[in-house]
């Protein structure tokens, strides 16, 4: 730094000519630097090892052992026929089935339906926080809560749908057919609240010009929707499918709440989470409840990671 | 094509007025400049004419049809924005064409025109290419195309070349006029760059403040500008306005007193009765009310000069000079413009100015209207 700098032709050559001393100096500061990086993420290291990779590591090997219904029992090694056995059981088969149907129903509906809120509130009520805040709200609300209402609203006797004259029998929440997407429909209101804020979030990243362009250009209300909004929303959208998606797969307070292993429905409803809990449980199996875990997370990674490949190539990131 | 009538048209956003009774018209086939400071409703203008805004009060007029409540889409005006609105998702080339087939044309005419507005804007290279992948000055390039692509009853252009390099501008300025010539679209052009007004304009409207100051022919605005801020804004360097203390009958003819000398206004009373009811007014007030209007390059230095004052910077730009003095109450600046050959002054040397007679304009100070002096 004290040196006096020559000019600037020859500068660059000089430097290189000097090359040898610095770089090594360079080096011991990076490493201390990288020293110093890993002892600042120690601490978050240690909580995410201690409750999640360790359990994460832990549950592959609980898969491999058949568990004794009581505890202070010794776990015998049955290695993977613990999990052709589960994989081929029908009770998991039918749980399968139902959690796809289910994500099947909650994903496009749910996200569809956090759009259309966030384009009549982006657009027709501007100035009305106060809409933000109502749509937004499922988000903070629990899902005891949540699906506590809805359980009165669905409830035969005192509920919203017999006094609309609709009353399937069995009642709607004990019924083979409408269980399920009786389900669905408090789960996509619980994901509302997070798709509209999303959405909006998404939308208010569109600059107005290019929406004003379009219109002087000439584009119908629906081809500026269609063809500019949609686009430029696209990331936002295939965030969305990836997060609903897995908030899908992962439903599973409003079925313990609302059906439980007694009703007449449960198997149509038995979505794969609460299988697991389901297994630990009332089974007491909780070998077999980690075979299931593991199920769920390669399902919502390969699901996570098949999206990443297909549907990402037909998103659009601006600049 | 069509002429764009403003009337008494009026926009406020949160207490702020934007434009302010606006009265105007781009008559059919006109190319008129909107010339004014930053923040004066030039680009609230052409948003009004878009229908991107609704005017508060007044109406807005394509043609004979007042538009106040006709869609964006069916008004059938081509913009380019100041910030270029492109659309990001979308190449060059279906920017360009995407006002086209909003109208459905077919899509060989659709290559044809592409082709040719994209090859006479030097974009032929980069058809394939998104928005995000080209320069500023490309972009705006696009942003141009888009709008000439088409043939729509007026375009509407704010700033469509503030991005271009001094060479690129100035050929793509005769293009546009060229264009607009061989279309004879009426165009209002947004623009705070004077030699752009001066060259392109065939009329020139300068705003201030939401408000209209003063619409005339390029050179009627310079040499007859209506007020204080017109005389000031046009012109660079702008008009010297200099304090004018009092106003004599005199012969030959009527002068008037600057500080530190006097000024020659050009005709005797008999002649030009406004000057003579200024200089009453004048002599009466406590404080001055009058404002002599110079242009830089009606002065020079001179030992015959009528003003003293002292040279504060010489700005050597080349063709010319500009020497910036301070007059004798040591507030009123004054700029003299004189060619590269003529002596320069050093700074802080005493000079003596001379204004040429039927140069000096007179203003008057509290509305900066016009009140005479040279014509
Ligand atoms: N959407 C808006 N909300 C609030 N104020 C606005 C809005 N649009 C414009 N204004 C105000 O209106 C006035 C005129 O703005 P406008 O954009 O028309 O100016 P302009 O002449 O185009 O300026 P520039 O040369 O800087 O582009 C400004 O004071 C601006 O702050
Ligand atoms: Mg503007």
């Amino acid at each position: 730094m004290t040196t006096v700098s020559p000019p600037t032709g020859t500068a660059v050559t000089r430097g290189r000519a000097q090359a040898p001393g610095p770089p090594r100096r360079a080096r011991r500061r990076r490493v201390r630097e990288a020293a110093l990086g890993y002892l600042l993420v120690l601490p978050a290291l240690g909580v995410f090892g201690i409750f999640v990779f360790y359990p994460f590591a832990a549950n592959f090997r609980l898969a491999l052992y058949r568990t004794p219904p009581y505890p202070g029992l010794p776990s015998h090694y049955v290695g993977l026929q613990q999990v052709g056995q589960v994989l081929s059981s029908s009770s998991f088969l039918q749980s399968l089935g139902s959690t796809a149907l289910f994500v099947v129903m909650v994903v496009p509906t749910g996200l569809i339906l956090g759009l259309l809120l966030a384009v009549a509130a982006y657009r027709r009520l501007r100035a009305m926080a106060v809409y933000r805040i109502i749509f937004s709200s499922t988000v903070v609300t629990s899902v005891a809560v949540s699906a506590l209402i809805f359980g009165t609203l669905m409830d035969p006797v005192v509920g919203l749908l017999p006094w609309l004259g609709l009353n399937p029998s069995p009642p709607i929440l004990e019924n083979t057919t409408w269980a399920l997407p009786a389900i669905a429909v408090m789960a996509v209101w619980q994901f509302l609240g997070l798709s509209f804020i999303l959405m909006s979030a998404g939308l208010s990243a569109i600059p107005d010009d290019v929406l004003e362009a379009a219109r002087v250009d000439g584009a119908t209300d629906r081809t500026v929707f269609w063809r500019i909004t949609v686009p430029l929303l696209s990331p936002t959208i295939f965030f969305g499918v990836v997060v609903a998606t897995i908030y899908a797969f992962q439903t599973f307070g409003q079925v313990d709440i609302l059906i439980g292993p007694t009703n007449a429905a449960f198997e149509h409803v038995n979505l794969l989470v609460y299988n697991i809990l389901n297994t630990i449980e009332v089974n007491k199996t909780s070998g077999q409840a980690a075979v299931l875990s593991i199920v769920l997370f390669v399902l919502t990674l390969g699901v996570t990671l098949l999206q990443l490949r297909f549907l990402e190539r037909r998103v659009h990131y601006g600049n | 094509m069509a002429q764009v009538v403003f009337r008494e048209a009026t926009k406020t956003f949160d207490g702020v007025t934007a434009l302010d009774h606006l009265d105007l018209e781009a008559r059919d086939g006109e190319l008129l400049v909107l010339l004014g400071p930053s923040g004066c409703g030039k680009t609230t203008a052409l948003r009004l004419v878009a229908g991107l805004e609704e005017p508060d009060s007044g109406e807005v007029l394509i043609g004979e049809q007042v538009v106040n409540d006709v869609e964006p889409k069916d008004r059938d005006v081509a913009m380019v924005f100041q910030s270029y609105a492109l659309y990001p998702h979308l190449s060059v080339r279906r920017n360009v064409e995407f006002p086209l087939r909003q109208r459905g044309v077919d899509p060989a005419e659709r290559r044809r025109r592409v082709a040719e507005v994209t090859e006479s804007l030097g974009l032929g290279d980069y058809l394939d290419r998104k928005p995000r992948q080209l320069s500023g000055g490309q972009r705006q390039r696009v942003a141009l195309a888009r709008a000439i692509v088409r043939s729509p009853r007026a375009f509407l252009m704010d700033e469509p070349l503030s991005n271009l390099d001094a060479a690129l501008r100035l050929q793509t300025r005769a293009d546009i006029v060229a264009l607009q010539q061989r279309l004879g679209t009426t165009t209002l052009y947004v623009t705070h760059d004077q030699v752009e007004a001066m060259t392109m304009g065939h009329r020139i409207a300068v705003m201030d403040r939401g408000a209209l100051q003063q619409v005339d022919g390029p050179q009627a605005i310079y040499d007859h500008p209506a007020n204080a801020f017109v005389a000031r804004f046009v012109g660079n360097p702008g008009m010297n306005l200099l304090p004018l203390l009092a106003v004599h009958e005199g012969p030959p003819a009527a002068y008037g007193d600057v500080p530190g000398g006097t000024v020659p206004l050009g005709a005797p009373f008999v002649t030009d009765p406004a000057l003579a009811r200024a200089a009453a007014v004048v002599q009466g007030a406590s404080s001055p009310s009058l404002l002599a209007g110079i242009r830089p390059e009606h002065l020079r230095l001179g030992e015959d000069g009528t003003i003293d004052a002292t040279v504060l910077i010489v700005e050597v730009l080349g063709a010319e000079v500009h020497v910036l003095c301070t007059l004798l109450d040591g507030t009123s600046k004054i700029v003299v413009r004189q060619e590269a050959a003529a002596r320069r002054p050093g700074a802080g040397e005493g000079v003596r100015l001379v204004a040429s007679p039927g140069t000096v304009h007179v203003f008057t100070g509290v509305s900066g209207a016009r009140v005479g002096g040279s014509s």
